[in-house]
C-alpha cells in the first residue's frame, strides 16, 4: 500500500480499531478536524512523529518551539479554529511556555501535545524529564499527564472541548513515551467528552436583562466598549445592531479592533493608554458603559479609581471571574456575548442619540488637527505613514500580525480594521517575538489571504529564525520591519519617565535585507515616503515571501499616551515637533 | 476577613495543586484546608477557609468554578451551618498530674485516646474556639503541650439549604453572584507599570 493510500484509509477511522498510542494521537486529531500541526520533534515524541506518515495532517517544522506555539496561536486567531502545537519533552516543552502564556492571556483556543519520558522513570529526573504539567499549571486552562494508551483519545478530545468552550484558552496534553508505543482500541465516538454544559453561573437572568435594557434606553451619554469577546463569539452583527439601533458610539480595545468596522460612523476608535483622545474623553464623560467581551485591563482603564466616574456599568462577559475584578459592574450579564445580545436586543426598540454623538464629533474634530499622516512630507519616514499606506494599499483586507512595541500601537492607530480577525497581536502578555510566527500561523490558516507581519527591529530578532520556516513551507508572507534603531517603546518610556537615559535601548541589528536574502527571501530597504508605495507594491506582487526594512524616524514616540497610573483623560499629547512642519490651518 | 468555601473536586492527581495554586495566584492565604471523600463516588470534598478582602468571595468562587476538575462550589458565607474541627493534642503528663488533665478533658467533652508514662493524647472535636480554649487552658495550667494536630475546619450547611439537596429536589441553582456596591479588591490603584 502506498503512503498516500494509507493516509486516505486513516482519514475516517469510524469503527473501533486497535492502534498504537501514537496513531491514536493522530487519529484523534484527524477526528477533531485538524489539518495542520506546528511542531519540533525529539526523542520523547518520536513515536508520534513516526506515525504521522499514515495520517492526512500536514506538519510544519518550526525553528524553535516558541514559534510553534505562536504559530498555533496565530492560526487560531485568524481562523477561529483550535491551533495545535507539538514538542518533545524537557527543553522542547519548556520552549513552548511563552507561547502558551501568550495564548492564555488573550484567551486563544490551542492544544499543545508534548512527549514525556516513559512512565516507569517519571520522577527520577530522567534525561529530558520535566514536570511540564506543573510548569504550565497557571498558564493553561487545563492540562493532562497521560500515562496509559487508552486515556489518550479521551484526553485529547476533552482538551479540544476545554480549549474552545466558554472563555477559550490553551490546554496541554503530556503523553509518556510508553503510552505512545503501546496499543489500545481506538474508538473516536466513545472518547467523546460529556457535552459542554454552560455552568449554572453562566445563565443570564431575566431581571438583569431588563435592568440592562432600562439603563440603555434611558442613558444620555452611553458608550459601547467593544472587546475581543465579540470576535470570539462571532457577535459582530449583534454589536452593530445594538450600536445602530440605539445610536451608541463604540470604542474598541486593542484586541477588539476589527470587531466593529473602523469606518463605521459610530466607531470612535481604540481606547486606553494609546487610544484616541476623544474615545477616552467620551468614556470619562459617559453616563453608561456597555462593556462587551472585555475585561477592563489596566491598559484600557488607566487608574481604576478615576475611571469613568459618573457612569453606570453593564458588563457582558463569559467569564464570571472577570465581573467586578477591576471595575465594579452595576449590571452583570454573564454568558456568551452573542447569546446575551440576542436576548437583550428585543428589549431595545430604539433611541435618539444625536446630542451625544454631536458632542463626540466636535471633540474628535478638534483633536484630529495634528494627525501626523496629514502633515507635508518633511523627507522623514514616519511609522504612521507606513501603517497608513499599508492599510490604503491593501484596502484593509490583509491579515496583519504585529509584534510588541511602538509599531504595534501605530498599527492599531493607523491601520483601520474593518474586518474581523485581521489583527493578530499579543495584547495581554505583550510578547515580543510574536509577529513573525503568529503571521506564519495565520497564513497557514488562511492561505488565500494577504498576510503582513509587522515587527520592530528588536522583537523581530527574537524569533527571526522562523524565516527559514517560511521558506521551507513556501509561504507568501510579507514582512515589514519598522526599524528605528532602538527598543523603541522602552526608549519612549526612558524619554518620558527616566530623563532620557537611554540605557540598553540603542540596538545594533543585522542588515535585515541581507538576512532575508540569506534565507532566499528578497527584500528592500525603504528610507523615504516617496519610496513607500512602490516598495509595498513590489512586495505584494512578488510571488512568495518578501521583506521590507523601513528605516523610520528614530526618536518618534506614540501619542497620545496615558502614563501608567494616571486617569484616562490625562494624556501626553504630541509636542510640536521641529522635524515636522506645522499644519496649515 | 475569613471566607469558607466548599468545593467538590474530581479525585485525581494534581487537583489539590490546582486549587492551592489558584489561591496563590490571587495572593490569598489559605487558613485551613480539609479534604476527604464525599457522598459522590470519585468526588472529594474540600473545605477551604481563607483570609481575603471582604468582597473577594464572588471572584474566588467563580475562579474555583473555572478549574476543570472542580464540579461544584458552595460559599458558606453567613449561611446557617455546622462547623467542626478535630484536634489531637499530646500533653506531657505523668502519674501525678494526669487526673487534673482528665478533669479538663471532661469539661471540654474531649476524650483521652492514648496514655503513656510521660504523655497522654486528647481527642477533641468542636468549633475552633472550643479547641483553642482547651489548648489555652492546658497552657495556662502549665501542662506542657507537646504536639497539636488539627484537621482544619469542616463545614456543612444546616438543614435542607444545601446545594446538593436543592439540586436533588430540582429546586434550582445556587445563587448567581449579583454585583453589589463592591469596593475594589486590591485597593483602588492597582495598575501594571510595565511595557
Ligand atoms: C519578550 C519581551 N521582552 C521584553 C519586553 C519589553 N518591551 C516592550 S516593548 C519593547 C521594545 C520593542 O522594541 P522593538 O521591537 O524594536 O519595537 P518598537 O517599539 O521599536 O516598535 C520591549 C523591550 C517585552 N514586551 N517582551
Amino acid at each position: 500500500m502506498s503512503n498516500h493510500d494509507e493516509k486516505e484509509n486513516n482519514a475516517h477511522l469510524t469503527t473501533p480499531t486497535r492502534l498504537t498510542g501514537s496513531e491514536i494521537v493522530w487519529a484523534t486529531l484527524v477526528g477533531e478536524g485538524v489539518t495542520e500541526v506546528f511542531g519540533y520533534p525529539g526523542g520523547a515524541i518520536l513515536p508520534i512523529y513516526d506515525a504521522l506518515r499514515k495520517f492526512p495532517i500536514h506538519h510544519i517544522l518550526v525553528r524553535h518551539e516558541q514559534g510553534a506555539a505562536h504559530m498555533a496561536d496565530g492560526y487560531a486567531r485568524a481562523s477561529g479554529k483550535v491551533g495545535v502545537a507539538m514538542a518533545t519533552s524537557g527543553p522542547g516543552a519548556t520552549n513552548l511556555v511563552t507561547g502558551i502564556a501568550t495564548a492564555m492571556m488573550d484567551s486563544i483556543p490551542m492544544v499543545c501535545i508534548t512527549g514525556q519520558v516513559p512512565s516507569k522513570v517519571l520522577g527520577t529526573d530522567a534525561f529530558q524529564e520535566i514536570d511540564i504539567t506543573g510548569i504550565t499549571l497557571p498558564i493553561t486552562k487545563h492540562n493532562f499527564l497521560i500515562t496509559r494508551t487508552q486515556d489518550i483519545a479521551p484526553a485529547i478530545r476533552q482538551a479540544f472541548q476545554i480549549a474552545k468552550s466558554g472563555r477559550p484558552g490553551p490546554v496541554l496534553v503530556d503523553i509518556t513515551k510508553d503510552a505512545q508505543q503501546s496499543a489500545a482500541i481506538f474508538d473516536f465516538a466513545a472518547a467523546k467528552p460529556a457535552p459542554y454544559e454552560p455552568h449554572p453561573m453562566l445563565s443570564v437572568m431575566g431581571t438583569h436583562l431588563r435592568e440592562a435594557a432600562d439603563l440603555i434606553r434611558t442613558a444620555k451619554r452611553p458608550v459601547i466598549l467593544a472587546g475581543h469577546g465579540i470576535l470570539q463569539s462571532n457577535a459582530g452583527e449583534q454589536i452593530r445592531t445594538l450600536a445602530e439601533r440605539m445610536q451608541i458610539p463604540v470604542g474598541t480595545t486593542l484586541l477588539g479592533l476589527g470587531s466593529f468596522p473602523a469606518s463605521h460612523p459610530l466607531n470612535m476608535g481604540m481606547m486606553g493608554m494609546h487610544g484616541e483622545s476623544w474615545v477616552n474623553h467620551a468614556i470619562q464623560e459617559a453616563d453608561l458603559l456597555i462593556a462587551c467581551g472585555m475585561r477592563f485591563d489596566d491598559r484600557v482603564i488607566g487608574t481604576p479609581s478615576t475611571y469613568s466616574p459618573n457612569s453606570k456599568k453593564i458588563h457582558i462577559e463569559i467569564d464570571p471571574a472577570e465581573i467586578n475584578k477591576n471595575i465594579k459592574a452595576d449590571v452583570a450579564l454573564v454568558g456568551d456575548l452573542r447569546n446575551v445580545l440576542e436576548q437583550l436586543l428585543p428589549l431595545l426598540p430604539g433611541r435618539d442619540g444625536s446630542a451625544w454623538l454631536n458632542t463626540i464629533a466636535a471633540s474628535k474634530g478638534t483633536a484630529a488637527v495634528r494627525d501626523i499622516k496629514n502633515l507635508p512630507d518633511s523627507g522623514h519616514l514616519y511609522a504612521a505613514h507606513v501603517m497608513h499606506d499599508l492599510w490604503r494599499i491593501t484596502e484593509g483586507r490583509a491579515i496583519v500580525s504585529t509584534d510588541v512595541g511602538q509599531h504595534q500601537m501605530w498599527e492599531a492607530q493607523y491601520y483601520r480594521h474593518d474586518y474581523p480577525r485581521t489583527l493578530i497581536t499579543s495584547g495581554g502578555l505583550g510578547t515580543m517575538g510574536f509577529a513573525l510566527p503568529s503571521g506564519i500561523g495565520a497564513k497557514v490558516a488562511c492561505p488565500d489571504k494577504e498576510v503582513w507581519v509587522i515587527a520592530g527591529d528588536g522583537g523581530f530578532q527574537m524569533t527571526a529564525a522562523e524565516l527559514a520556516t517560511i521558506v521551507q513551507e513556501k509561504l507568501n508572507v510579507n514582512i515589514a520591519i519598522i526599524n528605528n534603531g532602538y527598543l523603541g517603546m522602552v526608549r519612549q518610556w526612558q524619554e518620558f519617565f527616566y530623563e532620557k537615559n537611554y540605557e540598553s535601548t540603542p540596538l545594533v541589528s543585522p542588515d535585515f535585507v541581507k538576512l532575508a536574502d540569506a534565507h532566499g527571501i528578497p527584500g528592500l530597504a525603504v528610507r523615504t515616503r516617496a519610496e513607500l508605495e512602490s516598495a509595498v507594491q513590489t512586495a505584494r506582487s512578488h510571488n512568495g515571501a518578501f521583506l521590507l526594512n523601513f528605516l523610520v524616524e528614530q526618536e518618534d514616540s506614540v501619542y497620545p499616551m496615558i502614563p501608567a497610573g494616571s486617569a484616562l483623560h490625562e494624556m501626553i499629547r504630541r509636542p510640536d515637533n521641529p522635524l515636522v512642519e506645522k499644519p496649515q490651518d | 476577613m475569613l471566607h469558607t468555601f466548599v468545593a467538590y473536586v474530581e479525585d485525581k492527581p494534581g487537583v489539590l495543586t490546582r486549587v492551592a495554586s489558584l489561591f496563590r495566584r490571587l495572593n490569598i492565604n489559605i487558613i485551613s484546608l480539609a479534604v476527604g471523600h464525599s457522598e459522590r463516588p470519585g468526588i472529594s470534598r474540600m473545605t477551604i477557609v481563607c483570609d481575603a478582602p471582604d468582597q473577594a468571595a464572588d471572584r474566588i468562587r467563580a475562579s474555583l468554578y473555572k478549574l476543570d476538575d472542580v464540579v461544584d462550589v458552595d460559599d458558606i458565607a453567613k449561611a446557617p451551618n455546622v462547623t467542626r474541627e478535630l484536634a489531637l493534642i499530646k500533653v506531657a503528663a505523668n502519674a501525678h498530674n494526669r487526673s487534673h488533665i482528665f478533669e479538663l478533658a471532661e469539661v471540654f467533652r474531649a476524650r483521652i485516646v492514648d496514655l503513656a508514662p510521660e504523655s497522654l493524647m486528647i481527642e477533641i472535636t468542636g468549633v475552633e474556639s472550643k479547641i483553642e480554649g482547651l489548648i489555652q487552658v492546658l497552657n495556662e495550667t502549665e501542662d506542657r503541650v507537646l504536639e497539636v494536630c488539627r484537621s482544619g475546619k469542616m463545614t456543612m450547611r444546616r438543614g435542607k439549604h444545601s446545594t446538593g439537596v436543592l439540586r436533588a429536589m430540582g429546586a434550582g441553582e445556587p445563587d448567581i453572584p449579583k454585583p453589589g456596591n463592591l469596593p475594589l479588591e486590591n485597593g483602588p490603584d492597582n495598575f501594571a507599570d510595565n511595557i
